[in-house]
């Protein structure tokens, strides 16, 4: 039905994919999976024609096919829902359907048959989507039917979706498979770029499993298990183990009372929220991306511009519910941010420069004229001293930010953190696209911070890396704390339950 | 008081907002696609002065429009090539235009009529003082139709808001783009070319004096939506309207200064723009050069 | 090495603007060579053409550095126009109340003044006057876009016809010698006057009118670059206009940095007042500005945003100026429009080679460039 044959593609440095086959049968469900980064999404891209491949082949019903533009893939029956939707917000539901396959003559577009079209195809397949509402108006779960529903208006007969479930509740989850099965029964084949192993065993026939931008395994779903993926997935024993002695918690450095996080529109991100973190222990934030973690850090590092907070925040006993960010980082409060491209770094300023983002203002950064001028010398012993403690690769302060690989970007962020000798370290997504080698060294890192007594909350979307350097660890659902956890005591299972929504036996 | 609103004032006000709809339109394909285009100003002068030379030499005001016409989208084409294929600045690249049409017509006509200031007389016969208007008046429904009934308007619309969904869709961002530029172009350029063989009878220096930017601020006014969008140019025409009739005219032993009349287009625009009368919001890529996310 | 570097693109930029125009000339008949050696030939003869080039580079080092500190925030400022109108009327007006009598136009002896103040306080009052006038109405935009959202590319087109036409109204209306038919003020008194460089420089005329603003532009490229560069503040401007999402993780409100960056890019534009009325025309002047605000642009994205390029770019704009005039005088067909084309040309050509410089928008131009 679909192949992939001998498919490279480079992005610069990185060789995304490399000799990449994959094929897919009529009338199945097949999935693709692997970490992030594996280039699972790029061989998808490839296919739908958002990329072109540097070489290689793809085969459609058995015949070499050119796939240039979406246009071509369109045409050949392939349809894509992305993992962010592409949609047009304030447009309707049957005005996104048709767009580039609008119905009517180029002088009149018909949108009444248009609607009719789609209510019969909503129908077939039970997505109950109202064709003149608008985008703005729908839910997340609504909005993936109408993802659906264009590749089925365009009489897709191959449907790839990324990640599909990233946005869902649990009952949607349930919900949306119902949908594919259904799709399948139609003689639909589905395809379903995942790294989330529940789902591959639960809804798809087959499965291909991908890493570094190979194809490491091809599989009956009905042959595997959880335990063989993972291990392909990863490329070694999934277990990640982190050294560390047990916790000396100390006194309460951090008290969080009933805090709600809301958005512009009204939405609660987090809602009503309390926990403590103590001196010398690091706690956990598990969860389904998306449930709260980014509001609830942000929030707590004063970065609030965009929402609203209310509830009571204390650190050390003082009430800084509404202080600034400035204010929080001199009593001490450091912050990892979960995007070190858009929070973490200014790309085009050199490391030295980098070196004293949030402390710009003050000592060691400035001198004279009443603390006006910049101190260079200052601020290059600082980048000096960052990039020495935390090994930053080239070891140049000269050298912009953009000029690092991820890992070395991430060392210089967690460096300058923990310079400021925190007594609580706001911690996101530490290890994100990093090499393994600097996630182990992070990882060392956090745990010796926590000996030196400082209070550590710790989010991370794998759970993996939570469960291993987590005291103490809460779940959040929705923006709310579902349960808290001992990771040493608790399966992963238990914890998945927790962070999708279900109850704790 | 009284004998002030008159037949000759609703007119006048016809008249002087005919220039402003043409453009604020041609601005309507452009944003709507996503591409500021400040540049309205400059494609205007491009209009007026190509109309004012042609029909000068063919004695044919008509051959005078079309040629406003292209000149209108040769210009607006390099826009186009610098925003959409080398994704320069859009405000920068508008700027450019701007300047650059200050200075390229009455360089052409230093070369071509030996007067910097002016193209020659046209004979009062040769004008076409009420087509444009007509036109005008009628591209505000036409626009409306192409926006919201036709395949392309869809297209248009969705590149506007979100390109990347409309190229998922299978749809050329930049085709789409080229040609909401393109047409951006050729409607300011009917707008320049009725103040020279419309309004007046020869293209003088910098003689948009600025309705090119009125235009775009009776675009945003008008919340980048064709009707709207003519009753802002009409509000502005009257204004325009009311001070040239108060011009000289004695109030209570005070001249009303024609300042303050003409300042208003402006700061209803900056009014409009905070928020104040109802949000008026821009098309969500404007001002974005189109790249595939990686 | 770097710095040569540095140099090459503005150099393309400027070569193929100058072919493109070259073209232009030959299109209308007449030789680009004779153009070009009358555009620019004459700048360098002493004492009239350096002398009147400095004069003309010093409203546009002023708006050049005002647009570039503008984008090194993030912001693209074209109302520098208005904010040196709203200026200079701003400094006449001090000139004027604090002045005492002056002769008018008609010859007559009258005071517009309420008291009348020495130079040494009424001349830094004035240029205290044109700054803070230009700051202001700087500001209004960059409160605008922190309060409201609403983009400064819009406001300040919209705030430069309000300048205009204020400006205009009070001239009109309440500070022109009654019967004359000029659209200016009354004189300012002359002990706001500012000194041309003449009376300092052995062998420049008096009569060529670059005075003691010349050296307050220069004065401002090196204040410009230390504030950029060397200063907390300047690094708050510069993180926010790279990258608002990690300024505001780095606990700088990017607000508050929006406000300072228009305030302190209208201030820069409004020191074009000083050159103007306190050391030219002695008044203000309606319509005196040659489009300097939007030279401005031209100049900031041809020096990369940079002082020391603004200078290089400023003087080169100034030769096209004055040149202006010698092509108009001496060519057969050529006007001195040429400059304008050259000029947006000019533009075109950096913005569109921006990108293909590896850097994604003309604000990332002049990326880091340490001098």
């Amino acid at each position: 039905m679909l192949e992939l044959r001998n498919i490279t593609k480079r992005f610069g440095d990185v060789l995304a994919n490399d000799h990449v086959n994959i094929k897919v049968k009529p009338g199945t469900i097949h999935s693709i999976v692997g970490e992030n980064g594996a280039g699972k999404s790029t061989a998808m891209r490839i296919a739908y024609g958002f990329y072109t491949p540097d070489s290689g082949e793809i085969l459609v019903d058995g015949e070499v096919r050119e796939i240039r533009t979406p246009h071509d893939a369109i045409a050949l029956g392939i349809g894509m829902v992305h993992q962010h939707f592409m949609l047009v917000e304030p447009m309707t539901v049957a005005e996104n359907i048709v767009l580039g396959a609008e119905p009517g003559t180029t002088a009149a577009l018909d949108l009444n048959k248009a609607a009719s079209e789609i209510r019969a195809l909503s129908d077939e397949f039970k997505l109950a989507v109202d064709p003149h509402a608008t985008i703005e108006t729908l839910s997340v779960g609504q909005q993936q039917r109408v993802e659906l529903l264009k590749a089925l208006y365009r009489h897709a007969r191959i449907l790839i979706l990324d990640e599909p479930t990233a946005v869902l509740t649990p009952q949607e989850v349930e919900e949306f498979f119902a949908i594919l099965r259904r799709m399948r029964e139609q003689g639909k084949t589905v395809v379903i770029i995942t790294h989330k192993l529940s789902e591959v065993l639960a809804i798809s026939d087959e499965v291909t499993v991908m890493r570094d931008g190979r194809v490491v395994g091809e599989l009956k779903t009905s042959d595997t298990n959880a335990a063989e993926l993972a291990r392909l997935m990863v490329g070694r024993d999934v277990l990640l183990r982190v050294e560390k002695p047990e916790a000396k918690a100390g006194e309460t450095v951090l008290r969080v009372q009933n805090m709600v996080v809301a958005v512009a529109d009204g939405t609660r991100r987090v809602n009503d929220v309390s926990f403590e973190v103590r001196a010398g222990e690091i706690v956990g934030v598990a969860g389904v991306e998306g449930n709260g973690q980014t509001e609830l850090i942000e929030s707590l590092a004063g970065l609030t511009a965009q929402s609203r907070v209310s509830g009571k925040v204390d650190f050390a006993g003082r009430d800084i519910t509404n202080m600034s960010a400035r204010d929080r980082k001199e009593l001490g409060i450091a912050h990892v941010p979960e995007d070190r491209h858009r929070r973490g770094l200014l790309l085009d300023f050199d490391l030295a420069e980098n070196s004293i983002l949030g402390i710009h203002y003050r000592q060691p950064a400035v001198t004279g004229l009443g603390g006006i001028l910049l101190d260079e010398k200052g601020i290059e012993r600082r980048a000096r001293q960052v990039i020495k403690d935390f090994d930053v690769r080239p070891p140049n302060p000269d050298l912009p930010a953009r000029a690092l690989s991820g890992g070395n970007q991430q060392k210089l962020i967690i460096g300058r953190e923990f310079e400021l000798n925190p007594k609580l370290l706001l911690v996101s997504q530490p290890t994100r696209g990093v090499d393994i080698g600097a996630i182990e060294f992070i990882h060392r890192k956090l745990v010796a911070l926590r000996d030196a007594g400082c209070a550590v909350l710790l989010v991370s979307a794998e759970l993996e890396e939570v469960t291993a350097l987590a005291d103490r660890l809460l779940v959040i659902y929705h923006g709310q704390i579902v349960g808290e956890v001992d990771p040493k005591q608790t399966s992963n299972e238990e914890i998945g339950l927790l962070m999708t929504g279900g109850k704790k036996q | 008081m009284r004998d002030l609103f008159n037949i000759g004032l609703l007119l006048s006000t016809i008249r002087l907002a005919t220039p402003l709809i043409l453009a604020a339109l041609g601005g309507l394909y452009s944003e709507r696609s996503g591409v500021i285009n400040i540049a309205l100003e400059g494609l205007m002068l491009a209009g007026a002065f190509t109309a004012a030379s042609v029909t000068h030499y063919l004695q044919n005001p008509w051959a005078g429009l079309i040629a406003a016409i292209c000149a209108g989208v040769l210009i607006a084409s390099i826009h186009a090539i610098a925003c959409i294929r080398f994704k320069a600045d859009q405000v920068v690249t508008g700027t450019a235009i701007n300047i650059l049409m200050i200075g390229l017509p009455p360089f052409i006509s230093g070369a071509l009529f030996l007067s910097t200031g002016s193209t020659p007389q046209i004979p009062v016969n040769k004008l076409i003082p009420w087509t444009p208007v007509v036109i005008a008046f009628l591209l505000v429904f036409v626009t409306w139709y192409v926006l919201y009934k036709t395949p392309f308007g869809l297209r248009l619309r969705a590149v506007g808001e979100n390109p990347g969904a409309a190229d998922a869709a299978g749809i050329s961002v930049t085709k789409i783009r080229y040609a909401g530029v393109l047409l951006s172009g050729a409607l300011a350029g009917i707008g320049g070319a009725y103040l020279s063989i419309g309004q007046s009878s020869l293209f003088t220096r910098n003689m948009t004096s600025g309705r090119g930017f009125i235009a775009l601020a009776a675009l945003i006014f008008g919340k980048w939506r064709p009707v709207q969008t003519m009753l802002a140019c009409l509000l502005f025409g009257f204004t325009d309207a009311i001070a040239i009739q108060l011009q000289g005219v004695r109030y209570g032993g005070e001249e009303i200064p024609n300042q303050f009349i003409q300042i208003i287009p402006y700061l209803l625009t900056i009014i409009v723009l905070a928020g104040f009368i109802g949000t008026s919001r821009a098309p969500r890529a404007l001002g974005q050069p189109y790249e595939k996310e990686r | 090495m770097k710095h040569l570097r540095e140099l090459l693109f503005p150099l393309i930029a400027v070569i193929a603007a100058f072919v493109v125009g070259g073209i232009f000339v030959l299109a209308i008949g007449d030789s680009p060579i004779k153009a070009y050696s009358e555009l620019i030939g004459n700048a360098f003869a002493w004492p009239d053409g350096i002398g009147y080039t400095l004069f003309n580079a010093t409203p546009l080092i002023f708006t050049g550095l005002a647009v570039a500190v503008a984008f090194r925030c993030g912001l693209l400022n074209i109302g520098a126009e208005g904010q040196l109108y709203v200026a200079a009327f701003a400094t006449a007006w001090v000139s004027m109340k604090f002045g005492g009598v002056v002769v008018d136009v008609f010859g007559q002896k009258v005071s517009y003044s309420w008291m009348t103040l020495p130079a040494v306080i009424l001349v830094p009052l004035a240029i205290f006057a044109a700054i803070f006038a230009g700051a202001f109405w700087g500001a209004i935009p960059g409160f605008l876009k922190a309060r409201f959202g609403s983009h400064e590319v819009i406001n300040t087109i919209m705030l430069n016809f309000i300048a205009v036409a204020l400006c205009s109204y009070f001239t009109q209306y309440h500070y022109k010698v009654p019967g004359d038919p000029i659209m200016q003020s009354a004189p300012i008194g002359e002990s706001a006057h500012i000194a041309h460089l003449g009376k300092f420089i052995p062998g420049l005329p008096e009569r060529i009118p670059v005075n003691l603003a010349f050296i307050l532009a220069l004065i401002a490229c090196a204040l410009v670059y230390v504030f950029l560069w060397k200063t907390k503040w300047g690094y708050e401007i510069r993180a926010t206009g790279a990258n608002p999402s990690a300024a505001e993780y780095g606990g700088i409100s990017v607000r508050k940095q929006i406000v300072l960056a228009m305030a302190v890019s209208g201030g820069l534009a409004g020191m074009v007042g000083i050159n103007e009325v306190l050391g030219y025309h002695h008044r203000y002047y309606d319509g005196f500005s040659d489009n300097y605000g939007f030279t401005g642009i031209a100049v900031a994205l041809l020096g990369r945003n940079h002082p020391v390029g603004v200078l290089l770019a400023a003087i080169l704009f100034a030769i096209l100026l004055r040149g202006g005039i010698f092509v108009d005088a001496f060519t057969d067909h050529v006007s001195k429009d040429i400059v304008q084309i050259l000029q947006a040309l000019v533009i075109l050509f950096v913005a569109a080679g921006a990108r293909y410089r590896g850097s994604l928008n003309v604000f990332g131009l002049l990326k880091r460039s340490k001098v």
